[in-house]
């Protein structure tokens, strides 16, 4: 792209706010009551991390391979590139962190989730925890009403963080949790990108986190969670 | 692309204001239009055949992806339609404004316009080989039998579209071939364009701040007889959103402008080069009223200077 210190973030913005979470909504009245479900989805994942074990691992990395099939098929190619084109790009995003999640979650059982005492066992469970529970009010709260919620395994956002959050709750080889985490980090920079260009306060939890996740996540030795 | 007017009542004054302004002043008259009617743009024409064209048009640029919104896709039908009843007729689009060629299509199938719109499309795309399958998609999404202008949307692979659009020109395929740029890049090689290449248009960005266009481009247009869209006028509504936060000045009467955004088209397209502005809206009124800075009087050289000083003071 020649010149391209001359552009800025709007520059790349194709939508109006008004447009996307319109998009949002219509996502929402289309599909519900599925997002019933995958809160249900959640809260599973939640007990599930209550003892680690290698079953319950492996169920946790397909309920959360499942949630990117779902939103990455559903919505971010099938709405979302709608009123983006590079949406169709970003949809390969998340069929690569269903088969890493299929591969080395699930057919190698290569990964523990448990709740961890150290800083990225912490930071892990609020993005978790926050994805589920607290994610969806942001609308209402932000003025934009219930329709318009981000719910986690519905909408992009909240079902990534909340990945973030149980990857940084999980042990396993450093390559392949590194693996798992890029897709997740790479969608919260093009997502809080995004959300700067339009306005949207989101902004200020996606962008920190693709930065703070992986930092935390460096500096952090396994914890020693085992089955 | 939306910013706030002053009151009805304000702008009413302004416009009795200008009304007046303008019996004092013989030299500047309104196009002629029955009683009731909006007044017929003013019209420009293209250099390299004569055809006139409304000097203010509509973009499409954000303001029309809207996807497969049932509702934002009529709002958008209800821009087009007031800007067609105010006599505007330049649309313009492009491949990279994602759904906007799809809602323009649809809007004007809804409306039956296809006759009266001056369609404006762009081809981007990497490869010159690629670029007829883009077009083809692009007309079909119009809906329209032909583009009146085609433009190598920021001069992406110029040197392979520009031959292919020439091709296309002279075959009866399309009737005008342009080249776009936006917010000051790539200067150089537009002015080597213009100089070289036999095209009709380029489309800039000019505004009242920004204005680097005025030094070489333009005049280069003008000189070699081709038509200049203006993008950006707005600077994408940062431009209004800031200046509207300051009172209209008293000069803006003067001239008939009864808001902020009709002070900031006239200046625009009282440049003798200017064929068209093209400016984005999401609200009908905005449309109507675009369009309807589109009369005279425009600002003369000293009034552009004051306009300039004024919002670069704010």
């Amino acid at each position: 792209m020649p010149e391209w210190w001359t552009y800025s973030l709007t520059d790349f913005l194709l939508f109006s706010p008004r447009t996307y979470y319109r998009l949002i909504e219509r996502h929402n009245l289309a599909i519900w009551p599925a997002q019933l479900v995958t809160l249900a989805l959640g809260v599973a994942i939640a007990a599930l991390l209550r003892r680690p074990a290698r079953g319950r691992s492996r169920a946790i990395a397909g309920m959360v391979a499942l949630l990117w099939a779902w939103v990455g098929g559903i919505f971010v190619a099938g709405r979302y590139a709608t009123i983006n084109w590079t949406a169709s790009y970003f949809a390969g995003l998340f069929a690569a962190e269903v088969l890493l999640l299929g591969w080395l979650g699930v057919a190698k059982a290569g990964l523990r989730f448990g709740w961890r005492r150290d800083a990225a066992g912490l930071l892990g469970a609020v993005l978790f925890t926050g994805s589920v529970a607290l994610y969806p009010l942001l609308a209402p709260v932000l003025g934009r009403g219930w329709t318009q919620s981000e719910v986690f395994g519905i909408a992009p956002d909240p079902t990534v963080l909340g990945t973030l959050g149980l990857l940084l709750m999980a042990d396993g080889t450093p390559r392949s949790r590194w693996a798992l985490l890029a897709p997740p980090m790479v969608w919260c920079l093009v997502s809080g990108t995004t959300l700067w260009a339009m306005g949207s306060p989101e902004k200020w939890i996606l962008l920190p986190a693709a930065v703070v996740a992986p930092t935390i996540f460096a500096v952090t030795r396994d914890s020693g969670i085992r089955p | 692309m939306s910013h706030e007017r002053p009151s009805r009542r304000a702008a009413i004054r302004t416009l009795a204001a200008g009304a007046a302004g303008m019996l004092l002043r013989p030299y500047a008259t309104l196009a002629q239009a029955p009683f009731g009617a909006a007044p017929t743009p003013l019209a420009r024409a293209i250099p390299s055949t004569g055809e006139k064209l409304p000097v203010v048009g509509l973009g499409t640029w954000i303001t029309f992806n809207v996807g497969d919104d049932p509702v934002l896709r009529d709002e958008a039908t209800a821009v087009m339609k007031a800007f067609f009843e105010a006599g505007g007729r330049v649309m313009d689009s492009s491949p990279m404004y994602g759904s906007s060629q799809e809602v323009v299509g649809y809007g004007l199938a809804r409306l039956g316009r296809k006759a009266d719109v001056f369609s404006a499309d762009k081809v981007w795309i990497g490869s010159g080989d690629d670029g007829p399958t883009q077009i083809e998609e692009s007309r079909s999404h119009w809906g329209i039998r032909r583009f009146d202008l085609l433009q190598i949307h920021n001069l992406l692979a110029w040197e392979e579209h520009l031959p292919r659009l020439l091709d296309m020109k002279a075959g009866g395929r399309l009737r005008y071939v342009g080249i776009t740029t936006s917010e000051g890049r790539r200067h150089e090689e537009i002015e080597e364009i213009l100089a070289t290449r036999p095209i009709d248009f380029v489309q800039v960005t000019y505004n009242v701040l920004d204005r680097e266009v005025e030094e070489r481009i333009l005049p280069l247009a003008r000189e070699k007889g081709i038509a200049v869209l203006i993008n950006r006028p707005f600077r994408q509504g940062a431009l209004t959103r800031e200046v509207e936060a300051h009172p209209l000045p008293p000069f803006a009467a003067d001239i008939g402008a009864a808001t902020w955004a009709q002070l900031l088209l006239k200046f625009i397209i009282s440049h003798p080069a200017v064929t068209c502005v093209i400016p984005a809206t999401t609200k009908p009124a905005h449309a109507a009223e675009n369009v309807a800075a589109a009369t005279a009087p425009l600002p003369d050289e000293a009034m552009r200077r004051r306009i300039v000083q004024y919002v670069e003071r704010l």
